[in-house]
């Protein structure tokens, strides 16, 4: 296995935040006497990121993962820990770290707002010091692949979301970096637009081996592009490993009698829903088991065997982060 | 050395850009900068009209008085115009969160800032600054040798210098805190106001305060006195009027020194 490319150790990070009483009053107590409250975003996340790895960070609002994004992109100092992306601590030479990264916010764009994209595209290649040979070889070739032709000319304002996003992708790789940041990229997309943001980024990291770390709220994203994801909450990793590794074993067996139907105790013990002749099965595992019983008991018009959403998996992992998270401490 | 533009032309390139996408609103363009000479005249014939009534102010003729606001109204509304970027840093970059995507770009804050938002607009406050001065220069009938000139433009620099030093200084206090920045406003404007007169006016805390602390005084009222070949009441000799604007390079020195601390801050709070 190659040198990782990021490596990060033990990474913590409390805020401290001053508190404030609502109203007029609180306000001006607050000035007198400040009281502050600390915040523990990150204790003690450690993993390591080799080159060319497409990585899914995920977990609830305010579990971390931006506090970490913000971290490797040089932009928020550790209270804690270790961190090198591509050699360099972040933080510690940053216009030297930046120059070899890019980052996406899906909810802020890095482009200038009354400029048309053309102009924003030739403004970041000044700013990232791009020799002009290789910028427009580079940014036609972006243009291509996003499908940016009809809005060069149009300013950022104007742009719906997923074109923004798509041109968001484009300026974050004008300089070429071998690593890229998202954070959130898919929020707000139409499926159109979502899915071109997948196979571009898909593409990017299949072709050019630029490593990718994104975060998401987007289950579906993940299962779309992630050949790795972590799970994070309240600050500490819960999981680091394949998509495979979020499903539980669980099956969910949809089945639809032909008749009415008596269940045994056994199988009425699975019984999630029920309507009429449609019944909704959850198994713990030995799903083949099951279907074995079920079949040779009733009498049915109908069975089908998939997967319980990802969603739900996550959602119980994320329940279940407090007792982790006290555990490890 | 790595290849790609130097920062003096990428200020350049950034300048450039934003008049252009002022000059896109054009009718809002030529209002605001009407508006900026309008509101400006007024506050002239403001003073003209205390003259009206009391004659001297002080010592000070009102074509003195005069030359004095002309200095200072033609430096300021050039920093404003320079220094938007600061001016605006609190409410535009540090609420919204802005500011995280000056760092994720690898050239200098400060540069960034200083080619945010050119504002152009201020043109209109300018020219009165330059028609108030320009009539006080030809009342006064000084001997314009190139000692006098080379002394004017050089103080209207280190004005330029200061007064932008005094909206970095405000940029970076909203680091801590965005809600208290009136109080930076009564430095910046309060600042100018009080420029406009002559310091020996003002009682000795107050001009204590205005020539060690923030040396208002340093790059308006010593080098007036020095240009008008008048001598001052407060006692100084020509050498100290000439060297004082020079505080206005040093307290631009701490501004960026101060900026440093405040972008260290704002890294480790991440707000």
């Amino acid at each position: 296995m190659a040198e990782p490319l990021i490596v990060v150790r033990d990474l913590a990070k409390h805020f401290r935040i001053a508190e404030r009483e609502p109203g007029l009053w609180g306000a001006l107590k607050s000035l007198a006497r400040r009281r502050y409250r600390t915040v523990e975003a990150l204790h003690g996340v450690s993993f390591a990121i080799s080159p060319g790895e497409l990585v899914g960070y995920i977990g609830p609002n305010g579990a971390g993962k931006s506090t970490t994004i913000k971290i490797l992109s040089g932009i928020l100092v550790p209270s804690a820990g270790e961190c090198r992306v591509a050699g360099r601590v972040p933080w510690a030479d940053r216009v030297a770290h930046v120059a070899g990264i890019g980052v996406v916010f899906g909810q802020r764009t890095q482009l200038w707002w009354d400029l048309p994209v053309i102009e924003s595209f030739d403004l970041l290649r000044d700013i990232y010091r791009v020799e002009a040979g290789r910028y427009e070889r580079v940014r036609d070739e972006l243009v291509t692949l996003l499908s940016l032709e009809a809005l060069l000319d149009v300013p950022v304002r104007q742009l719906s979301l997923g074109q923004r996003m798509r041109c968001d992708l484009a300026a974050s790789l004008l300089h070429e970096p071998d690593i890229l940041f998202l954070d959130e990229p898919s929020i707000g997309l139409d499926a159109v637009s979502k899915l071109a943001m997948r196979q571009f980024v898909m593409r990017q990291n299949r072709e050019r081996g630029t490593t990718v770390l994104l975060t998401t709220h987007d289950m579906d994203d993940v299962e779309a592009m992630c050949s790795r994801v972590m799970l994070i909450n309240h600050g500490t990793l819960l999981l680091d490993g394949t998509v495979d590794d979020l499903r539980s074993e669980r099956r969910r067996v949809v089945v639809e009698f032909d008749g009415p139907a008596e269940l045994g105790d056994a199988h009425a013990a699975l019984l999630v829903s029920r309507q009429g002749q449609r019944v909704v099965f959850e198994v713990p595992g030995r799903v083949a088991e099951f279907v074995a019983s079920v079949t040779a008991r009733y009498r049915l018009h109908d069975l089908t065997v998939s997967h319980l959403p990802i969603e739900e998996t996550v959602a119980e992992l994320y329940q279940r982060a407090p007792d982790r998270a006290g555990e490890l401490r | 050395m790595r290849p790609g533009p130097a920062a003096p032309v990428l200020y350049g390139r950034l300048v450039s850009q934003s008049i252009r996408a002022q000059i896109q609103y054009r009718l809002s363009f030529l209002l605001m900068s009407v508006g900026h000479f309008v509101t400006s005249v007024v506050e002239a014939v403001g003073i003209w009209a205390l003259f009206e009534r009391f004659g001297m102010l002080g010592q000070w003729s009102l074509a003195e008085v005069a030359f004095l606001y002309g200095i200072v109204n033609v430096a300021f509304p050039m920093s404003e115009a320079l220094a938007r970027g600061f001016d605006v840093f609190g409410a535009q970059f540090v609420k919204t969160g802005d500011f995280d995507r000056l760092l994720l770009r690898p050239r200098s804050t400060v540069l960034q800032l200083a080619g945010h938002d050119f504002q152009l607009q201020r043109i209109g406050r300018l020219a009165q600054g330059l028609i108030v001065l320009g009539w006080a220069i030809v009342v006064l009938d000084l001997d314009w040798d190139p000692a006098r000139v080379v002394l004017l433009l050089y103080t209207v620099v280190s004005a330029v210098v200061f007064f932008y030093a005094l909206f970095i200084f405000q940029a970076t206090l909203s680091f801590w805190t965005v809600d208290s920045l009136e109080i930076m406003n009564t430095l910046t404007y309060g600042g100018v106001e009080t420029a406009q007169y002559p310091l020996a006016i003002y009682r000795p805390g107050f001009r204590r305060f205005f020539t060690f602390v923030v040396p208002l005084g340093c790059i308006s009222y010593f080098p007036a006195v020095a240009l008008l070949g008048i001598d001052d009441p407060l006692g100084t000799s020509r050498a100290v009027q000439v060297a004082a604007p020079l505080a206005g390079y040093l307290f631009f020195a701490l501004a960026l020194v101060g900026w440093r601390a405040g972008i260290r801050h704002y890294t480790s709070t991440g707000s």
